[in-house]
């Protein structure tokens, strides 16, 4: 049986500071420390099990240098369980683990919040040059940063099926998650004219599977890194997303991808029909298919759309629902929800792309622009129109052209705001941030999969966290209500 | 078409039964949408960034992961 889903979504936001001297990596320490400051967070985050250099499919890499990881940068934990900290020259949040792909919605947009009001934080210092943050994943010059995501999978099965699997996915979801861009700026399109493409990130992958991160991306990442215990999970770290501001597009992303690795633990799922012949051309073909029409080759000879790929695997998602029910994507309420939604999204692709303008992030972006270039005249390649792509993830209130469309929410305000100081209930992030929330003095460090307390005169002492779905608000809080010290806590967990 | 309309009745086994009436969100969200964008061009040109070029040029990024 598929192991429950726990997921999260890191993203590196772009960020720009006006001036000759503009330098990203302390425009980004600037926006982590003023937050930091301003919420008054001293925990930093500890390094000890980070192994960003293992690869899942059982060798180690030669020759190559693991990807950065800059200890002397800002780095700091909140009390929602997230991590926020600068990674290459970007700041970058990580959600909390969460239960449910809605649950995650509600807090990668809290982390828009915590970035919008670093801004806020950093324009207070005296003498800082103001940042913009944008949630985006390229520059429009060859530059790509990440927004990733993560699932919990089981140790058990072969990562070749689910490297499989999960290809024809990645390689045709970008038509509900793509979040748009105008043009291209690499050479995966060779001479072919692309005014306006699906996916900001399709185009910079150039390999079906690999460890790297940072250049030669691969669809499936190998990064063999579980963050829990090692013998039963696996981490599925997914590089392959583009960053969505759409709510809709978020909740379908995490949401159809949970469920498919459940169908591929289950095996469930049509891998075999659905094999595409170059995984990596398709890619680029569907982020530049804006009529959805474009015909795939599969590695048995014939074709298929990209739409067509996505009817398959919720055909066989539906199945899988009827069988062995939705427990592993959260539950039947959430899971009945995603299956409805995905449905209603494809169906309105494949009949009436403009009636989705209000929930998928490179159909609203494009009918603004539709709408600018009928008005003014201008051709594809005004610079305007490329303004109007940056500006759409602009997460200034008053800039953000995203915010000026009546885009349907999932979550509301109110959560929202909550999820900015308040950790998911039902994974062990409840406990990570119940602790620094309750006592941020004693905790000196924490990572995703334990806690190093300082109750003083004693050595530090680690507190473990191996399995994501312990350590919740059921398992612990009477732990929280009957402590009165960090001291007491730990004697009460190690009897 | 014909064969994509005939997978997709075969694929999942559904019945009268399974269908849930809503209310259509995606068209008069898609309407309404269009009313907004004529309002919103109206005054794009003074929430897009001065000198539009300029902006442009100078958006460069480090590349990250």
């Amino acid at each position: 049986m598929a192991i429950h889903k726990v997921s999260g979504i890191e993203t590196e936001y772009g960020v720009h500071t006006a001036g000759p001297d503009a330098n990203p990596v302390s425009a980004s320490s600037l926006l982590v420390n003023a937050y930091a400051a301003a919420v008054d967070r001293r925990t930093r985050w500890d390094f000890e099990d980070e192994t960003p250099d293992k690869d899942a499919r059982g060798y180690a890499r030669e020759g190559a240098l693991p990807p950065a990881v800059e200890t002397h940068l800002a780095n700091t934990v909140l009390t929602n369980g997230a991590r926020y900290y600068v990674d290459h020259a970007h700041p970058e949040y990580s959600t909390p683990e969460c239960f449910d792909p809605l649950e995650l919605v509600c807090h990668d947009k809290a982390g828009e919040e915590v970035l919008r009001r670093s801004m806020l934080a950093a324009a207070s210092v005296p003498n800082a040059p103001a940042v913009v943050v944008y949630k985006n994943n390229s520059d429009g010059k060859g530059n790509s940063y990440g927004c990733h995501e993560n699932y919990l999978m089981d140790r058990a099965v072969p990562f070749t099926n689910v490297v499989a699997g999960v290809t024809p996915h990645f390689v045709t979801r970008q038509i509900y998650t793509g979040a748009g861009k105008v043009g291209t700026e690499t050479s995966a399109f060779g001479s072919q004219s692309v005014p306006y493409q699906i996916s900001q990130r399709a185009e910079f992958f150039e390999e079906l599977v690999g460890l790297e991160t940072t250049l030669k991306r691969p669809i499936v990442n190998t990064r063999d890194e579980p963050h829990a215990d090692p013998k039963r999970f696996r981490r599925l770290h997914v590089i392959v997303g583009d960053a969505n501001l759409a709510e809709v597009a978020t909740f379908l992303k995490v949401g159809t991808t949970a469920l498919v690795l459940a169908m591929i633990e289950d095996d469930q799922f049509p891998t075999k029909q659905l094999t595409l012949a170059d995984p990596v051309r398709a890619m680029h073909q569907v982020s530049a298919d804006v009529d959805l029409s474009t015909p795939l080759r599969r590695a048995e000879g014939s074709t298929i759309t990209a739409l067509e790929v996505q009817w398959e695997i919720f055909a066989a998602a539906r199945r899988y629902a009827k069988e062995k029910g939705l427990d592993a994507v959260g539950g039947e309420q959430v899971g009945e929800m995603l299956l409805e939604r995905w449905e209603a999204v494809l169906t309105g692709l494949e009949s009436d792309p403009s009636s989705l303008t209000g929930q998928i992030d490179w159909l609203a972006k494009r009918s603004l622009i539709e709408a600018y270039r009928e008005r003014h005249g201008c051709s594809w390649d005004d610079h305007r129109l490329a303004a109007l792509d940056l500006q759409y993830h602009d997460l200034r209130p008053e800039r953000s052209l995203f915010k000026r469309l009546p885009m349907e929410r999932l979550v509301d305000d109110e959560s929202v705001a909550a999820a900015v100081t308040q950790p998911p209930r039902r994974t062990r992030a409840w406990f990570r941030g119940r602790c620094l929330a309750q006592w941020p003095d004693a905790v000196v460090t924490a990572n995703w999969d334990s806690l190093v307390f300082d109750v003083g005169g004693d050595p530090l002492r680690r507190v473990p966290m191996m399995d994501p779905l312990k350590g919740t608000a059921d398992h612990t809080a009477s732990l929280f209500e009957s402590c009165d010290s960090p001291s007491e806590l730990l004697e009460r967990l190690s009897s | 078409m014909a064969e994509r309309e005939q997978r997709r009745r075969s694929a999942p086994a559904r019945t009268e039964a399974d269908v849930v009436d809503e209310p259509a969100p995606a068209s008069p969200r898609g309407e309404k949408l269009k009313a907004d964008l004529d309002e919103l061009l109206d005054e794009i040109d003074e929430v897009l960034e001065d000198n539009a070029e300029e902006f442009v040029r100078n958006y460069v990024q480090k590349g990250g992961q």
